[in-house]
């Protein structure tokens, strides 16, 4: 049956016709197109390609992007509702969406040329492309400032030498945001990857988010041309600005993942009698569907105000972190007490809880730990870093 | 080729339904209103046919503000403007009235080449509306209709029907005609985030009664032709009976209850 939502507050009242809209495509798309095949494509760990020509069909690539980008032009709430109901179904799409929209297509329209913006946005947007983001090496994650990529100019324009783990889309990807040190600063490429000297092995065993491909890249002596250059980009805030955008969306997607777990165990311990009552009605359980639907209730508010917070141009980067962060947090928070509540039943792949729970997981640790955004709301209030 | 393509607003399918006090309806008020399921398929195919075709797509839709946004949802999947029957006096509407308001707006529209309704729709599901609709505009009509291929030049239609019991038939009509779609003729589109924005500047225009120049006693409640009297939950009347004994005595007893008490043999 279709997904009714979570609305304890009313913050549909909030919401514009449009916002509505949006909102009830994607969950529909989601209900008929996703929730049918995302069970095996976990269970197999292999990404749902063929969902890709309808969300671009859709517009979600880049949806809060300009028009003339060939982009839709989205408010953030609406871009951030989209976010929603993508890890409503699966933590795997929402991250890929992520990834193309926030961390290929944003870098390429906050800091590439108007040339680059006119040739790989439109392209991206249709996807026709499909970009990655290589920030994290193996042994930089939460220190990314640490990176040992290296960019060398030569007379044709760039060699870049260096490795970068934890990629999402990497080895699926047409072209590649690489970040690297020229000399001491930062600065970000436009990799293709069938350049020579580019590889992208897949990591495999993992266990989150089975449904995205995570990758190694290693670039050993890669050529690319002036042009690959973005070249707006200078120091580590460059990169910081597109994961502000990412966490953006997570910060809606964790409500997502969260209002399915919910749903799930709210519907399974109505139905599930045990000591000839149905277990929804002990007070340990409704204790738990408590807590749960206030959580969820809460981070709902956070988002939305987020959201116009970041329309209004008055957005503070801690306060993003203060939203994935919780957010996040609600999210596995439900997805635990939900498995809990559900029994043996809660442990396998016929209810999506487990599998949201694994996947937040890895949301709980990409795009800043929790600590870490622990640590930039600490800053944030005492004006004394902590990281160091 | 010009199509209208009416849609119902009915609530959400997934909602919880609370009969209202005076048990005469369900109470609306907190409910979320979406596009009634077939309407969804009939826009769906009069998008195809325009595609096919060109010509211009409007939708009609009757009811209070839970129309305008169902409205603007089918701007979004591609409509080219809506038309808004809007007016407190609407309220209380049953096929019948429901038929006249809406030919009425047809009309005052100029007419149409096509117009598509639901089979039926989610919350009533009589399936009459459609037919009635037809009526009052004078126009041909085919019902739980499979397929649809139009040839504008010749301004006929060739139309296939779903039967009882897996037969189909194939009809052909006349333009001006009224359809009623059935559920799964086609697979509708997912609006698309452009479509959804662009929606934004197209023509949503609102007519009254008075506009369609209906009068009171034609439109709502008094121009109904039957009245709900009471809504209620059927109740649950399950009764299972073991028979035992020998299996001759318990088929004896089963035959003699068959017959005089459920009087089915
Ligand atoms: C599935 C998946 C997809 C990913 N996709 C991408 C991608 O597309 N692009 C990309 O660039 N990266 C990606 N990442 C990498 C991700 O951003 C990093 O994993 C993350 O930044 C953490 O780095 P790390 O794994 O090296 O952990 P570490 O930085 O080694 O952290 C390990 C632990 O130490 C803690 N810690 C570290 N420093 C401090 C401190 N100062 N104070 C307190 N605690 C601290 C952390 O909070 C954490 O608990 C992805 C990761 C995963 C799991
Ligand atoms: C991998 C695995 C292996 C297993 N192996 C075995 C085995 O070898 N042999 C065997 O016999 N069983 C086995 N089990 C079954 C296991 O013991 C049961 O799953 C467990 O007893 C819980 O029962 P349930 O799953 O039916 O959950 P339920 O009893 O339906 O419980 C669901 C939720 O309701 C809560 N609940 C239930 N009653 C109350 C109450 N009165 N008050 C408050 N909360 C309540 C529970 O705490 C839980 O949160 C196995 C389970 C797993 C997952």
């Amino acid at each position: 049956m279709a997904f009714k939502g979570l609305d304890f507050y009313r913050i549909d009242d909030l919401l514009t016709d449009e916002e509505r809209i949006v909102r009830d495509t994607v969950r529909r798309f989601v209900d008929e197109q996703v929730l049918p095949v995302i069970d095996k494509h976990f269970e197999e760990g292999t990404f749902p390609t063929q969902l890709l020509p309808r969300m671009a069909e859709m517009g979600l690539f880049g949806a809060n992007l300009p028009e003339e980008y060939g982009c839709a032009n989205m408010n953030n709430i609406a871009y951030g509702l989209v976010m929603q109901e993508l890890e409503r179904g699966d933590s795997g799409l929402r991250s890929f969406v992520s990834v193309q929209g926030a961390l290929v297509m944003y870098p390429i329209f906050a800091f590439g040329s108007e040339q680059q913006k006119r040739h790989w946005l439109p392209l991206l947007a249709r996807g026709e492309k499909i970009g990655c983001f290589g920030l994290t090496e193996p042994d930089h994650g939460s220190d990314p400032g640490a990176m040992e990529t290296r960019a060398r100019r030569t007379d044709k324009g760039w060699v870049l030498n260096g490795t970068k783990r934890w990629i999402t889309n990497g080895t699926i990807a047409d072209v590649a945001i690489i970040w690297a040190k020229a000399g001491e600063e930062i600065r970000g490429f436009i990799v293709e990857t069938d350049r020579p000297g580019f590889q992208a092995p897949e990591i495999k065993a993992k266990l989150s988010l089975r449904a995205s491909v995570t990758s190694d890249l290693i670039l050993d002596d890669v050529e690319v041309p002036e042009d690959s250059l973005l070249p707006e980009t200078g120091g580590l805030k460059s990169p910081l600005m597109c994961l502000n955008q990412a966490r953006y969306g997570i910060a809606w997607g964790g409500i997502g993942a969260a209002m399915a777990c919910y749903d799930c165990a709210l519907e399974y311990t109505r139905g599930r009698t045990q000591f000839d009552k149905p277990i929804a009605q002990f007070q340990l359980v409704q204790d738990k569907l408590a807590h749960m639907l206030t959580e969820i209730t809460k981070a709902q508010l956070v988002a939305w105000r987020l959201g116009k917070l970041k329309d209004e141009g008055k957005l503070h980067f801690a306060q993003v972190s203060m939203a994935k962060r919780n957010n996040v947090w609600v999210g596995l928070e439900t997805a635990r007490l939900a498995r809990d509540l559900m029994g043996a039943n809660g442990i396998t792949l016929e209810y999506p809880v487990f599998r949201h729970m694994c996947n937040l997981e890895s949301v709980y640790t990409y795009e800043g730990t929790d600590h870490i955004h622990t640590l930039i709301l600490g800053e944030y209030i005492t004006g004394l870093p902590a990281y160091k | 080729m010009k199509i209208i393509s009416c849609i119902k607003p009915v609530p959400d399918p997934a909602s919880r339904l609370i009969i209202n006090e005076s048990k005469t309806w369900i109470k609306d008020n907190d409910l979320t209103f979406v596009a009634s399921e077939a309407d969804n398929y009939a826009l769906e195919e009069a998008l195809r046919l325009k595609e096919k075709h060109q010509g211009d797509v409007a939708i009609l839709s009757m009811g209070g503000d839970e129309a305008a946004r169902v409205l603007r949802s089918g701007l979004a999947m591609g409509a080219d403007r809506a038309i808004h029957l809007l007016d407190p006096k609407f309220k209380g509407a049953d096929e019948f009235a429901a038929a006249e308001t809406l030919a009425k707006a047809i009309e005052k529209d100029g007419g149409a080449d096509l117009v598509l309704a639901g089979v039926q729709s989610d919350d009533l599901g009589t399936g009459m509306t459609g037919v009635m609709l037809a009526e009052f505009l004078g126009y041909a009509h085919a019902t739980v209709v499979i397929g649809v291929e139009a040839d504008p030049a010749a301004k006929t239609l060739k139309v296939k029907r779903e039967l009882e019991g897996g037969i189909n038939e194939t009809v052909e009509l006349p333009f001006p005609a009224v359809l009623t779609i059935q559920f799964g003729i086609n697979q509708p589109r997912y609006a698309s985030l452009k479509g959804i924005m662009a929606a934004k500047k197209k023509e949503l225009k609102a007519w009254s009664a008075a506009d369609l120049g209906l009068s009171d006693n034609l439109v709502g409640k008094p121009g109904a032709m039957y009245e709900v009297k009471e809504v209620f939950v059927p109740e649950r009347k399950s009764r299972v009976e073991i028979i035992t004994g020998t299996a001759e005595e318990a088929a004896a007893k089963l035959v003699e209850k068959l017959r005089k008490e459920a009087k089915v043999i």
